[in-house]
């Protein structure tokens, strides 16, 4: 032991250099305007998200109010809408392959209730004081039945199933549009004095029931909705970095970065509707992380206002070492511990050029060989993605109608190549999705190595078609979803990170898992148990599934689907996998 | 007769009225669990070689012994090489054939009961498929191939101990046939385990062919389950430990023979005369052995055990996931004990599957009466005991429509060789020593028609077991508490682990079943707690305690050997022939009238007991495994089973007995004193 002299001075020392690290932390004293004020009287920004969402978007599903798949009368299915490029086409393989993978019928249909009765929502516990203190500080909020509504729930299996019944559980009882980061400061004092319980809400496209408020809650339930921060503050061109408020949806953050020639290239199959702010809370993770990372690769800055005051480092550098690094607690904390209100991200120049691709295996095993060797070999594209057979069928059944008889012509040769000259088996074969970024050579030399890795592992290129509409199938689920739903079809996805020498392992039995306790439990055909792995990394894959089945005949559907996706999740962990890879799960 | 569930069918009866060469010559379609044809030997062997975890092993043993990686690869091809199996379906058909012929010269009828054959065939296509037959005769070995390839079923590949390669021509062909071969004494080393451990998880997890062994290890000379080997075991349990298939189903088998091909070498076996080396002169002398007749044979395939249920909620198979899974691993705790318990449960259900000829029956009551036995009360007796044993749940295969006195005289026929009758007396028989030979040539010729007489009595015996352990703390206790009683049948229970097989931590349970079964026969009855024995009952617990006398004294003989010697350790060998000795002195003086003691499983189970019960310590020095007594434990526990011979305590008063509705009453000659006696 030392002196106690000693001691002291060693004790002086260590505070110091708290004090100096701590010091990375202190909030900045700066005072920055409301972009979001100023942005009302610009008539060139349309507004992506609206503060009445219901306006544009399904308050019982997925995605715009105007997108939606049906079966038309002539019992095809079809894309409604114009805002895809889908909108409007006929698929007409999609019947055949609903009806004999689900066994469901088109006679037997599962609508959801009309519209929203909101005479039937219980009025909100309010808060008095703070809605006073609110309305003095001129925030935008809203009261109103449909408001709530809409913030109540994230897009779990069950938060849609019982929207679509009609039941509503326990709703915010207030919704607030902050418009800047000093907006969220106020609120959160508020909230702090008035003993009102905060839920920060983003795109509300969360499946792991965080935007559940808990049915026990006696405060008044405040839903903080960050969509009117949506500006990029600045671009830092030299540093190639962006400052952007954290209620910015992907699709706009993208498109505006676009203009300027700039692109985060990060991706998730959400992008549509996910907002930065959740990305960040949520440890998201995009389709091309192979190029531009995961979130936490991309993130360089965040500022997020906690009970206890405004958290945020006080540079913008790539790296430190002091500590255990703040963001690591901020992301994944899925808005327990405060509201991200600004984030600096890494951009990067718009690539030249982008090509689709696709390899046919002769098998699942074969497809899992050759990700692991392009992963080892550390050649990946923007994203390559390797989907089991009942998925290529899935993908298959999207196919929209051709115009050209040569196309279908070529089609079929193509077949025939593939099954009758190669030996493929249709019921066996699988395929990989390809999507390559950057400059024009570069790119066609990456996509020679990796064919050439393919071509060992007895993989054949197939084409850009096929290797476009696999990625199609990823933005276009969650409609298809609510297709299903109102054919008595529920399912879901969930996903999980797994070392290399145990995907093939732990694909097969998570599927026979689901298949044997689907069957256990009463559900009368066998179900949708399907799987791709959809990220390659030096040590293991992302494995995704999706699990849907036809609830003809079962009492409580929601139920036995959350008891075989916890069997399903038991099997994931026993054979070496985690909860969860990006969809958080932490609510699980 | 046959109360229980199965329904057996006779698959003889075809090849008697239809061509043998057709049958062998009938297509044959495999039925697997995979979509994907099975892979060539040769595939199956270089993915072996190639694996990872035979990788690791070379490396280290190339580390350990300095010899370079090269040579240890070839080592490990030529162990491989060795152990293979070479299944072609041209030498099942020709086997087939060959199999037709000989069944039919010696068995009477094969029976299987087709139900468990669709059983298998539903398993086999869900996942892979381990069958686990007892081992009673060589016979075993190839029958289940024959059944298999006579219902279309795929054909296993079957573990075999290395002496079989060795016979010329025939070891060939038994390779082709779909036999792998191990080794007898594999120990410590490393590389032959790594080959043999990867060469079976890799016909499971591509689901080559079934994998047949036997979890007893050897062939039972006692024809009685001997207690399980876990090697094996682990081995067929650890794919789907670590996930590389999804389940794994366990085939308990069970087949049950009115007489044993090798019965005359039995009895010479446990006495410690070595088994004649196996060798194809051996095979075509024993020719003569094809002109007995052996009467029915019993195949019996049990429900399916799926490892998934079995393990659920017992082994943790995340404890997997943080080392590479083909890095070696010792088993954990966990693992070991699911095996362990699993690999006895398997042995429970093949015995529950046993099928009882009407002879194992005579010989158990022969054996309490060595000194012959009048043929009516034999009868008598053995009919009362075929109705004791169905009451316990055992199946027998007693003749339907046909008097019991020819069943009797058809089982002593068939059992000439180790019964003959004088007059009305049935008696043992003996081969009468030669004139001026030393009384222990005596000793020994009768310990090989008593042992002999034993073996098929040990048929039985599983179905005794449980009551008879609980007769005998019946009558150990000092008073009818129920806690009491149960103590000692757990101590019962632990001492008798091996020679009886019971399944770990399962002592509850068989404590209750026991209790029910005496208890459904009106033998006791439980009333606040206590068990009593009722009049009636007192015969059949007096005949359950008797069954297992012999073992009782030959463990007490054995203690007394131990606590008599003056060293402070001695070897398993040094042991076995100490007390050969002693005992043949007890015996010729006529103290000690069990043969069980004679006999080497039966001394190897009681230093196992005792070992188990922390009565011997068991140490390992220079190769070498030596045993140091803790004799006052011994003495302990001697003194425990010795209270045997106070008489049975509790009984009812007269009053309650009489809501005791049809106990099964041994039955009494009515001039002759009582039957049961207690030997000793």
């Amino acid at each position: 032991m030392a002196s106690s002299g000693h001691g002291s001075g060693r004790q002086e020392a260590a505070d110091r250099r708290l004090r100096l690290i701590a010091g990375h932390l202190h909030p900045r004293i700066a005072a920055s305007e409301c972009k979001a004020e100023a942005a009302e009287s610009d008539p060139v920004r349309a507004k992506t998200v609206p503060k009445r969402r219901q306006e544009v978007m399904k308050w019982n599903g997925w995605g715009y109010s105007d997108s939606r798949f049906l079966f038309n009368k002539k019992g095809q299915a079809e894309f409604t809408g114009r805002r895809y490029r889908l909108g409007g086409l006929i698929f007409p393989s999609l019947k055949d392959w609903f009806e004999s993978t689900f066994g469901a019928n088109l006679q037997h249909k599962s609508p959801p209730t009309a519209a929203l009765n909101s005479s039937a929502i219980t009025p909100p516990n309010l808060n008095e004081p703070f809605l006073q203190d609110l309305k003095s500080m001129g925030i935008p909020h809203s009261l109103e039945a449909e408001d709530r509504v809409f913030r109540a729930h994230g897009h779990c299996l069950h938060e849609i199933f019982a929207l679509r019944e009609g039941r509503f559980g326990r709703l915010p009882d207030m919704v607030v549009w902050p418009n800047c980061h000093d907006d969220v400061v106020k609120i959160v004092e508020l909230a702090c004095q008035h003993n009102a319980c905060l839920i920060p809400y983003g795109g509300g496209t969360s499946v792991s029931s965080a935007l559940e408020c808990p049915p026990d809650e006696m405060r008044s339930i405040v839903s903080l909705d960050t969509s009117q921060m949506n500006h990029i503050l600045w671009i830092d061109e030299k540093n190639l970095t962006a400052h952007v408020e954290a209620g910015i949806v992907g699709q706009e953050l993208e498109r505006l970065l676009n203009e300027s020639g700039f692109c985060t290239g990060h991706e998730p199959d959400s992008m549509e509707f996910s907002t930065l702010g959740g990305w960040v809370a949520t440890r998201a993770s995009g389709m091309k992380k192979n190029i531009y990372g995961n979130i936490e690769d991309l993130v360089v800055h965040i500022k997020m206002v906690t009970p206890r005051g405004v958290v945020e480092k006080s540079c913008q550098v790539p790296r430190m070492s002091t500590g255990p690094d703040i963001h690591h607690f901020i992301m994944g904390s899925e808005g327990t511990l405060g509201v991200v209100t600004e984030v600096t991200l890494k951009i990067r120049p718009l690539p030249e050029y982008q090509k689709y691709g696709s390899v046919v295996f002769p098998n699942f095993e074969q497809g899992v060989a050759c990700l692991r060797e392009v992963a080892k070999q550390r050649c990946a594209p923007a994203s390559i993605r390797l989907m089991d057979n009942a998925q290529f069928q899935f993908g298959h059944a999207l196919k929209p109608q051709v115009s050209s008889i040569f196309t279908s012509f070529l089609d079929g040769l193509k077949k025939f190549y593939i099954t009758k000259f190669k030996g493929f088996d249709t019921h066996r074969l699988c395929v990989a999705t390809l999507l390559f970024e950057g400059d024009r050579e570069k790119v066609l030399q990456h996509e020679k190595q990796v064919y050439d890795i393919a071509a060992k592992f007895g993989g054949l290129a197939a084409g850009e078609d096929n290797g476009q509409r696999g990625y199609m199938l990823t933005f276009v689920i969650a409609y298809l979803r609510d297709l299903g739903m109102d054919y008595y079809v529920i399912g879901e996805s969930f996903e999980t990170s797994v070392p290399w020498d145990r995907v093939l392992d732990l694909c097969r039995n998570v599927k026979e898992r689901i298949t044997r306790e689907c069957k256990e439990r009463g559900v009368q055909f066998p179900p949708m148990s399907t799987c791709r792995v959809t990220q390659t990394y030096d040590a293991g894959a992302c494995v995704y599934f999706y699990f849907a089945f036809n609830y003809r005949g079962l009492a409580d559907p929601v139920h036995v689907y959350e008891q075989v996706e916890h069997a399903a999740r038991e099997e994931i962990l026993a054979n070496g996998g985690s909860l969860s890879h990006h969809h958080g799960d932490t609510g699980r | 007769m046959l109360s229980r569930r199965e329904d057996f069918r006779d698959i003889l009866e075809e090849r008697r009225t239809s061509s043998d060469l057709s049958h062998a010559l009938k297509s044959f379609t495999r039925v697997s669990s995979r979509a994907s044809p099975p892979c060539s030997v040769s595939t199956l062997n270089k993915t072996v070689l190639e694996s990872q975890h035979l990788h690791y092993i070379m490396q280290e043993v190339s580390k350990d012994t300095g010899e370079p990686l090269e040579a240890i690869r070839e080592e490990a091809a030529g162990i491989l090489e060795e152990m293979s199996q070479n299944l072609q379906l041209g030498y099942i058909r020709f086997l087939g054939f060959i199999l037709s012929k000989v069944f039919k010269r010696l068995f009477r009828k094969i029976n299987v009961n087709e139900e468990g054959l669709q059983r298998l065939q539903q398993a086999m296509q869900e996942s892979p498929v381990v069958l686990m037959p007892n081992h009673r005769s060589y016979v075993d070995f190839l029958v289940l191939s024959y059944l298999l390839f006579t219902y279309d079923l795929s054909i296993p590949v079957i573990a075999a101990g290395i002496p079989l390669m060795g016979m010329q021509l025939i070891g060939e062909i038994l390779r082709r046939s779909g036999a792998f071969f191990i080794r007898r004494s594999i120990g410590t080393d490393k590389l032959y385990w790594a080959v043999l451990s990867e060469y079976v998880k890799t016909i499971l997890r591509k689901d080559f062919a079934p994998v047949e062994f036997y979890v007893e290890g050897l062939r039972s000379r006692t024809l009685k389950s001997l207690p399980p080997k876990l090697g094996m075991m682990h081995m067929v349990l650890e794919p789907f430990f670590k996930g590389e298939v999804y389940d794994i189903s366990l085939v308990p088998i069970s087949i049950s023979y009115d007489r044993v091909v090798e019965e005359s070498l039995l009895a010479y076996e446990i006495l410690g005369v070595p088994k004649p080396k196996e060798t194809t002169m051996g095979l075509l002398k024993a020719r003569k052995v094809m002109d007995e007749d052996y009467g029915n044979m019993h195949v019996c395939f049990g429900h399916p055990l799926s490892v998934r249920d079995l393990a659920k909620g017992k082994v943790n198979r995340k404890q997997y996931n943080l080392i590479p899974r083909d890095l070696p691993m010792k088993p954990s705790e966990s693992i070991h004990a699911f095996a362990n318990t699993t690999a006895h449960l398997v042995l429970r259900l093949q015995q529950d599957n046993m099928v009882l000829s009407p002879w194992s029956l005579m010989a158990t009551i022969l054996m309490q009466n060595l000194g012959g036995i009048n043929l009516k009360l034999l009868t008598k007796q053995t009919v009362w005991l075929k109705w004791l044993v169905l009451d316990f749940g055992a199946l027998v295969d007693w003749p339907v429509q046909v008097a019991d006195s020819e069943v009797m005289s058809s089982g002593l026929s068939l059992h000439h060789s180790v019964v003959r009758c004088e007059g009305d007396q049935v008696l043992l028989a003996e081969q009468k020593p030669q004139r001026g030979a030393a009384p222990e040539e005596a000793v020994f010729r009768r310990a090989v028609a008593v042992l002999m007489c034993a073996s098929y009595r040990n048929q039985a015996l599983h179905v005794l077991a449980s009551p008879a352990m609980l007769s005998v703390a019946l009558s150990l206790a000092a008073a009818s508490s129920r806690a009491d009683i149960y103590n000692l049948y757990a101590f019962l229970r632990e001492m008798f682990y091996n020679e009886f097989i019971f399944i770990p931590d399962r002592t509850g349970q068989d404590f209750e079943e026991a209790c029910s079964l005496l208890q459904k026969c009106g033998t006791v009855q439980i009333i606040n707690q206590n068990i009593m024995v009722t009049d009636k009952g007192l015969s059949v617990t007096s005949f359950l305690t008797a069954a297992v006398e012999p073992f009782i004294d030959a463990y007490q003989v054995i203690f007394r050997y131990i606590c008599s010697r003056s060293v402070q350790e001695f070897t398993e060998k040094q042991f076995i022939s100490g007390i050969r000795t002693f005992t043949l002195n007890l015996i010729l003086t006529g103290e000690v009238k069990s043969y069980d003691v004679l006999s080497s499983e039966t001394q190897k189970n009681a230093l196992a007991s005792l070992v188990r019960l922390n009565a011997l310590t068991k140490k390992k020095r220079e190769e070498q495994t030596y045993f140091s007594p803790n004799k006052a434990a011994i003495g302990r526990t001697a003194d425990i089973l010795g209270k045997k011979n106070s008489k049975i305590m509790c009984r009812l008063g007269r009053n309650s007995s009489c809501c005791v509705t049809e106990a099964p009453v041994m039955p009494v000659e009515q001039d002759s004193p009582a039957p049961i006696t207690f030997i000793s």
